[in-house]
């Protein structure tokens, strides 16, 4: 075999676990050709007989499919039923307008309007309408959209990009997983893959001419990188993962719906950390003890910061979620390596050691406060706490809950609803880690991330310095001591939330160092408890 | 008052979202639906200011982005206005549910 080719690793960004060894697929959905443009009436009768056939094919789709994926098409089926949206269009045709070309630019217009507001929600459902846009179009060119393309068993299917109905078109049973340029970890696809346990790259940084048909290839979508040409040595670790996978995947999905105990019958706090909240679609609160961790920066990712009302409505959804169970949200934690335009510094010489996280947020306290006042009115309606990143100093906590202080003073001389939310610090600068007990925070969260970069001195996104970013190593592991020992003290709740909880095999260190409160990425759940299950006391005599 | 007069009754009426997410897609759905099943011509709108939007449209009934808490007002004309807004007010009032 010509397969001397040698070894290239293409990174993205992991959407769905798993680990597949096989061959490039690319995507065989057959492109809107040359459409050949007819008269008026032929046109209308174009329009009408692909709308048509996409209703059926929507129709068969949903027959066949789950819940979630039905409730998915079922908004665009109603689409293709809306007089509103569809009169426009054939009335384009009429005055003399392409059938095709009408439909992409009413579609069109739809989408940039979807995408414009603040809604998140609504921008999400954009989505949709790309989908059904993309569907009407290809049946333009008749039955067989190329669903039905026969793939090798095991292949990982490359594209430019996936569509949720694309996705639930494509056999899964043969095809091992998938790569794809676009999307995000939020997207629907992604949320269905995950759903379905297909591993799911998203975000692939390659040309996809540049990946030919066969080639032989690895997907390491736990890690976010598609394998080219993968060596022997390669193919053997990922053996090995696979098979320790498939060992560990039976028994992480009995634990996940277990409680959370360790062998000796010690119940732990396990809660999960939420990046966005589109992810909570697809988990059951019952599976964990509540949010540990709830990023904020998604909401800032527009050109504007999201005003109050819009913050307010992602947060009561996260607590209508958690349906009564702790939910902790982390102010802006912009800077670092998560510039926000308007907001973070340009060009800091080192941003990582830069005006970031609740430096940031007190420099700009006009953003500030709007953000603690969406949350403290949130917290009417359920048990939030908020969470400061970066902490430093005592008195920067102090600067925090004054403003706190004031907006919970304002609101209640507007009479509108609010609550007390519990105020607590990330534990992440070594400076904070050593004096824990000098800060009066209503709780303590290790964000080991950071911590252990600071520690060490050695980047997280820099490959060269894996050998020194140890999360394990006994001066984090001394921190995260004294932190729990502070708050032990001091009377308050400590977990961790880093990337450090969500790995099984560091799970015994984190409670030997006397953790009982682990926030976990909502993939790792099932893993971990099984991990805490096989806890049986100290791992290590001291 | 003439049968004319009579078939062109006009109803009104209004609930409160309860579901947490809002009037998301498949509630919009199950909206339009239901004001599809009635002859009369349904109409709705958040709070009592905004434009009135045709309660037959999907794509309508989302971009009104009705959120957890929003009251939305129906406003029905033709023979069937009133059952159609009693049905689309219950509908509103048990969460979308069945």
């Amino acid at each position: 075999m010509a397969e001397s080719a040698t070894e290239q690793v293409i990174a993205g960004i992991p959407a769905a676990d798993g680990l597949v060894v096989g061959r490039i697929a690319p995507e065989s959905g057959a492109r809107l050709g040359g459409r050949r443009v007819g008269n008026i009436a032929q046109e209308c009768e174009a329009l009408l007989a692909a709308i048509a056939l996409a209703k059926e094919e929507l129709a068969a789709l949903v027959a066949g499919e789950d819940e979630l994926a039905a409730g998915i098409l079922e908004f665009q089926q109603a689409l293709l039923e809306d007089d509103d949206l569809l009169a426009p269009i054939f009335k384009a045709v009429q005055s003399g307008g392409s059938a095709h070309g009408a439909w992409d630019e009413a579609l069109d217009k739809e989408i940039a309007e979807y995408r414009s507001g603040e809604d998140e929600y609504l921008s999400a459902r954009a989505e949709d309408l790309t989908d059904l846009k993309v569907r009407v179009l290809r049946a333009f060119a008749g039955k067989d959209t190329g669903g039905q393309a026969a793939y090798a068993e095991g292949a990982i299917l490359v594209a430019e990009d996936l569509t949720p109905s694309r996705f639930l078109e494509l056999d899964w049973r043969r095809l091992g997983g998938g790569a794809i340029r676009g999307g995000s970890k939020t997207s629907h696809v992604a949320i269905l893959a995950r759903a379905r346990g297909i591993p799911l790259i998203v975000g692939l940084d390659a040309q996809l001419d540049h990946l030919a048909p066969d080639a032989p290839a690895v997907l390491d979508a736990e890690a976010g990188r598609l394998i080219l040409a993968p060596s022997d040595a390669t193919l053997a670790q990922i053996q090995s993962r696979i098979l320790a996978r498939a060992a560990g995947d039976a028994a992480a999905a009995e634990a996940l719906a277990k409680d959370a105990v360790t062998a000796g019958g010690e119940r732990i706090q396990v809660l999960i950390n939420v990046d966005d909240p589109a992810i909570l679609e697809g988990l059951s609160p019952s599976h964990c003890d509540g949010i540990g961790l709830t990023r904020t920066e998604f909401l800032f990712e527009g050109n504007e910061p999201p005003d109050e009302a819009a913050q307010l409505s992602v947060y009561r959804r996260i607590l209508a979620w958690a349906g009564g169970k702790p939910v902790t949200i982390r102010t802006l934690d912009a800077g670092g390596d998560k510039p926000i335009p308007g907001i973070t510094m340009e060009a800091e010489s080192n941003p990582f050691l830069g005006q970031r996280g609740l430096r940031l947020s007190l420099a700009h306290l006009e953003v500030f406060r709007v953000q603690l006042r969406a949350l403290t009115r949130a917290a009417a309606e359920g048990p939030l706490k908020v969470m400061l990143p970066m902490v430093t100093l005592p008195e920067e906590l102090e600067r925090a809950r004054r403003v706190l202080d004031e907006v919970r003073a304002e609101l209640a001389a507007e009479g509108i609803a609010h609550g007390t939310p519990a105020l607590g610090i990330m534990i992440e600068v070594p400076a904070a880690a050593l004096t824990a007990g000098d800060f009066e925070a209503d709780f303590y969260s290790i964000g080991s991330n950071d911590l252990v970069q600071y520690v060490m001195a050695a980047a997280r996104d820099n490959p060269a310095l894996a050998g020194l970013a140890l999360a394990d190593h006994p001066a984090v592991l001394e921190l995260i001591k004294r932190s729990v020992e502070a708050a032990r003290v001091r009377g308050v709740e400590v977990g961790l939330c880093g990337d450090l909880a969500s790995d099984p095999a560091l799970v015994p260190l984190l409670l030997d160092s006397g953790l009982r409160s682990l926030s976990v990425a909502p993939a790792q759940l099932g893993r971990v408890k099984l991990a805490l299950r096989g806890y049986g006391g100290k791992a290590k005599s001291p | 008052m003439s049968d004319a007069a009579k078939d062109l009754t006009e109803a009104l009426g209004e609930a409160v979202i309860q579901d947490p997410t809002g009037l998301h897609a498949r509630p919009a759905v199950k909206l339009t639906k239901l004001a599809k099943a009635h002859q009369a011509t349904v109409e709705v709108r958040v709070g009592a200011e905004a434009d009135w939007v045709n309660a037959k449209s999907p794509n309508a009934v989302m971009k009104l982005k009705a959120g957890h808490g929003a009251t939305l007002c129906f406003r029905a004309n033709g023979s069937d206005a009133a059952a159609a807004v009693a049905a689309l007010v219950a509908l509103v009032e048990r969460d979308f549910d069945g």
